[in-house]
This record gives C-alpha cells, structure tokens and sequence, in this order.
C-alpha cells in the first residue's frame, strides 16, 4: 500500500509541477462558466434554475472533453516511461508491477478529481453566488455532475492504461487514443443510431438500446446525467428515453465503475507478464 | 533445477535468451561469489545489457537458471528481495520536472530508507549544492552521480552498474571509485558493465569477456593473462653499445628482441620464463641500468579475447 500510496504521490506532484492540473481545471472551469453565462442567455428569465440548465450543457459537453483530458492523461504512462528509460529503473526497485499500475492510476485519478472539482466546482459556486435561489436540488444536480464526470475520466484512464501496455511505441499509442476517443464519443452512438434507422424499430426494443448503451462508458454517464434527474431528463430531451426506460441508474453507474475497473485489470495483468 | 548459491550473489546456469529475431545471449554460466567485482567487458551489443535485465528480473531466459541473491528474478513474487540490489541504468532518466532531492525521496520511499540517509548520499555524491534544481537541468556528470546515489540506496549487499563513469570527469571519476572501494570494504558484491578498460584494472577481482551473445573468457585477470598466451613485454636499459652483447644470450632463452637501438633492447617473451630472464639480467651487474616489465593490459587481453567466438 506504502509504495501504491508513493507512486500516487509522484504522479500528483509532477502534474502539478508541469502545471497540467492548472491547465485542466482553468479549461473546465471556463468551459463551466462560459455554458453558464452565455450559454444560459437565450433562456431569458424564464422559470429555470440556471444550475440545472448548465448542468445539462455541461454533462453534454463533458462527454466530448473530459475523454480526451483523462486519455491524454494516460495514454503513455506506461509506454512513455519504457521508452525514456524511467520504468526500467521503478521495475528494479522492490515494488510489484500492479502496484504501479494502481498507483499510477491513483494518482492520474486524484489529478483529474482535483481539476474536475477546482474546475466544475469554482464555476457551480459563482453561478450559485449569482443565482437568485439555489436549491438543494441544484446542488446535488452538480455535485452529482462532479462524481460522475470524475467516474467518466477514470473510465478513459483505465482504457488509456489499456492502450499503453498494449502498444510497444508511444506514437502508435497517440494514434489508438484518438481512435478511442473518436469510437467511443462519437462512432458508437452513431452506429447504434444507423442501426435503428435501419432496423425501423422492428427488433430493436427499447430496453435492447438501453442495454447498448451500457456498453460505452460516455453513453453510460449520459444515461446516468441527463436521466438521472427528472428534472435533467426533461431539460436534456431525454425525457423520451428516459420515460421508456427500464434500466435505473444504479445499471450504468455500474456500467461506469466495470468501465473502470476491468480495463485496469487487464492492463495490470499484460504489464506484470510484459517484457521490458 | 537447483543450484547452490551458498556464496554466489550471482549465479547463472546455461542461461540462454532468445527473441524471435535474434538470439542475444547464448548459454551464460557465470558465478560471481560475494564481495566480488567483477567486471563484464564486450563490443556494444555483446548482450552485457540482456544479462543485466536477466540478473534483475526483468526479462525470463528462453533456457537455463538463474540465482541472485539466493532468489529466483523471475518468480515475482519475491520482489521484496530487490530491497538489497542496487541499479544504475546506462541510460538514466527520471522525470524530467522533479528535483533531485524528490527523486531521491521518492525512491529511498520505495525502498524504505529514511529521507536524510538519502539526503546524505546526494552530498556523497556530490549534488548537494543541485539538490533542489531540477532533473532536466542536470548535466550529463550530474544526471549520472544521481543515478548513482539511488543506487545505492539501503546499503544493498549486490550492485550492478552499467556503464558508471560515463559522462564524469576525471575528479568525479575517481571519487566514484573510492566510493566502490567503500562499498567492497562493507562486503558488496559488484558487477560492473564498461568500455573504459584500463581504470577497471586495478579494482577488478575478476572479468568476463563477452562477445556476440557468449562468455569467451572469465577469471582473474591473472588467469586471462594465461588463458590469452599473451608474451610479456620488457624494456631494458643498458650502457651505451651493450645491448647487442646483451641481446644475444637472451635470444637464446626464447626471447624475441623487437626493438633494439644503442642503449634499449624491447623484448617479448612467455610470461613463465620472466623470472629466469630477470636473474640472468640481474647476472650482468651494472650493465643493466634498468628493466621496465609491461604485463598485457586489459585492453590487450580484450582485443584478444573479443575477436574469438564463444568457449
């Protein structure tokens, strides 16, 4: 656990130290507060709170961004300390390879965490001081945005992680990442679209795409965002699904954590058997 | 397949690795008991690194077995026992952004040593002044000393460095050896990979010689010196116009003279005959001013051992 626990810790400080947990949570944070205020402004002063309404934008945006922070983030922490040199000297010390690949994935973790809540949170606090009335609602809508946007970066870590033991140089892992995020963000809702186009509904049950979408770790944060809440589903449009839906949340927030946990196995299991 | 390892630190037994490409190294048996140092000298690509990473786990033999420390480096499971091996890479590199004193934090954490018996060994090292300036500001010679200092971390009892003075200065060159005779004087055993040749000399208990993947010779350098058949080489001084009467009766006792001139006579001659050459010489009285004897060098017997193919 110490050396789990030491490894975090490096990963940590270094992200703070190139300034990368700066930059992310300025990014986030920005995203947040330009949805908030220039995203909001259409709306006008109608009977919505402005939380809940960013909240929406927000969780449809953070598909698209935080998969591409969180595997930019991981896709050469394996494969980029082989190449420099660094792992060959970490593989010497007493310290197994899965404790690596835990730490690592604490420590990638903790700085995702730290730039979601610096970065999502600061915006939801001054869109709170600006807002009328917070409800307690409001609040657990975005916290709630904050957990699971946190649980969608560890998912793209955990597959990051996947890319980089699997590839023997860090360009092709450049290359798989972007295929991944593209498949994953925008290929696999597209397909499943094609596919009841083409299918007219004959087939393909409601609760069979629910089910499909269980099988992608965006689609799965989509579901747990934008049906989580009533008030979310109607807001995002997802009133239609969500109303069909058969599958409580407790399904993709399960989907979500097998999302993280399985590519992180399985990446731990390829680097304890790789030769470096 | 057991071996004994009572003494070895070290012990390798028809180890063989082999990738689909190439075959890097080829039957090593190779022993080096505690307390030793031993040096392992080769071409570039001789596969001193691939048996570096074998001794260290890092990669499993295609064949043979392997014993370091009285462990297994391929059952991972014991890992707990690399806290007495120390390694410093050929090529180091850390993160770039980290300072020295956390880089040396974070692996005395690792293996458990405490922070200021670290901090001691940057100021052995040297980089007590760059300790907190960053890793990628480093020299060359400093990047080096670090790697040095994590090395030896928690006294370990079995060393094994690649290619360590390179990039030192002559001073930080010498330091480091005085560094490893404080070591050997605490009873740790040392494998130690280089091209500078001669500077080992005077350190080394015994070297292995491999080439293309093979042990083509191993022992002493005394035992090299017999193996390589290596003619012994003196240099004799004489008053002005003796050295023809002197070389004569020396060419008569095997000696091949290879240089002559009016006061100096430079002859080879088989390392076992040296003591008769030397009485006959010291026979002559002041006619011999002086006698200089050169054994084969290092570099001598590696040139030697290097061109052969595997024993």
């Amino acid at each position: 656990m110490n050396a789990i626990w030491t490894i975090a810790l490096k990963e940590f400080r270094d992200a703070l130290r190139n300034r990368w947990i700066l930059a992310a949570s300025l990014l986030l944070a920005l995203l947040a507060l330009s949805l908030a205020f220039v995203g909001t402004a259409p709306v006008g002063n109608v009977d919505v709170s402005m939380m809940q309404v960013t909240a929406v934008s927000l969780a449809s945006l953070s598909v698209f961004l935080v998969p591409l922070i969180a595997l930019m983030l991981s896709y050469d922490t394996i494969v980029g300390e082989i190449e420099r040199g660094s792992m060959l000297l970490l593989l010497t010390y007493p310290v197994s390879r899965w404790q690596i690949i835990f730490g690592k994935f604490l420590g990638h973790t903790m700085i995702l965490s730290v730039a979601t809540i610096v970065g999502y949170g600061s915006a939801g606090c001054l869109i709170a001081y600006n807002a009328e009335f917070t409800s307690l609602d409001d609040a657990l809508i975005f916290i709630s945005l904050i957990v699971t946007t946190i649980l969608l970066g560890s998912a793209f870590i955990s597959l990051g992680y996947l890319l980089s033991v699997i590839v023997k140089e860090r360009a092709t892992a450049i290359g798989l990442a972007v295929a991944v995020w593209l498949f994953f963000v925008l290929l696999y809702d597209m397909a499943v679209l094609g596919a009841l186009v083409v299918d007219q509904g004959e087939n393909m049950k409601a609760d069979f795409v629910n089910l499909l979408l269980l099988f992608n770790p965006a689609d799965s944060f989509r579901l747990l965002n934008l049906t989580g809440f009533d008030a979310m589903a109607a807001l995002s449009g997802m009133s239609s699904i969500a109303g069909r839906a058969i599958l409580p949340p407790e399904f993709a927030l399960f989907a979500l954590a097998s999302w993280i946990t399985l590519p992180l196995l399985i990446s731990g299991y390829i680097f304890s058997r790789k030769e470096i | 397949m057991t071996i004994t390892t009572k003494n070895n630190s070290i012990c390798l037994n028809k180890v063989s690795k082999w990738y689909p490409s190439h075959k890097a190294v080829t039957d090593i048996d190779l022993e080096v008991p505690e307390g030793c140092l031993m040096a392992l000298v080769g071409h570039n690509g001789a596969g001193k690194t691939t048996l570096m990473k074998l001794i260290l786990g890092l990669i499993q033999p295609t064949s043979g077995s392997l014993s370091i420390l009285g462990k297994n480096p391929g059952d991972r499971s014991v890992f707990k026992y690399r806290e007495g091996i120390g390694f410093l890479p050929e090529n180091i590199s850390f993160d770039a952004n980290m300072t020295g004193r956390e880089l040396i934090t974070f692996f005395s954490r690792l293996k458990q040593v405490n922070r200021s018996r670290s901090l001691e060994l940057l100021e052995m090292v040297g980089l007590a002044d760059a300790m907190d300036r960053r890793f990628k500001t480093y020299s060359k010679g400093m990047k080096q000393r670090l790697g040095l200092a994590q090395a030896l971390l928690g006294k370990p009892r079995l060393l094994l460095l690649d290619e360590p003075t390179s990039g030192l200065d002559p001073a930080a060159r010498h330091h480091f050896y005085d560094i490893i005779r404080e070591l050997r004087q605490d009873g740790a055993t040392i494998l130690l990979c280089s091209h500078v040749l001669t500077e080992l000399e005077a350190q080394t208990d015994a070297v292995t010689i491999m080439n293309s993947g093979r042990v083509v010779a191993s022992g002493s350098l005394d035992d090299l010196r017999v193996q390589a058949g290596l003619p012994l080489s003196m240099r004799i001084t004489v008053k002005e116009g003796m050295s023809e009467q002197i070389a004569s009766p020396l060419r008569a006792q095997q000696a091949t003279i290879t240089k002559l001139n009016g006061r100096h006579l430079e002859l080879e001659c088989d390392p076992q005959s040296k003591m008769k050459l030397l009485r006959h010489l010291s026979e002559l009285g002041s006619d011999v001013e002086d006698v200089e004897l050169f054994n084969s060098s290092l570099d001598q017997l590696y040139a030697v051992f290097s061109d052969r193919k595997g024993a």
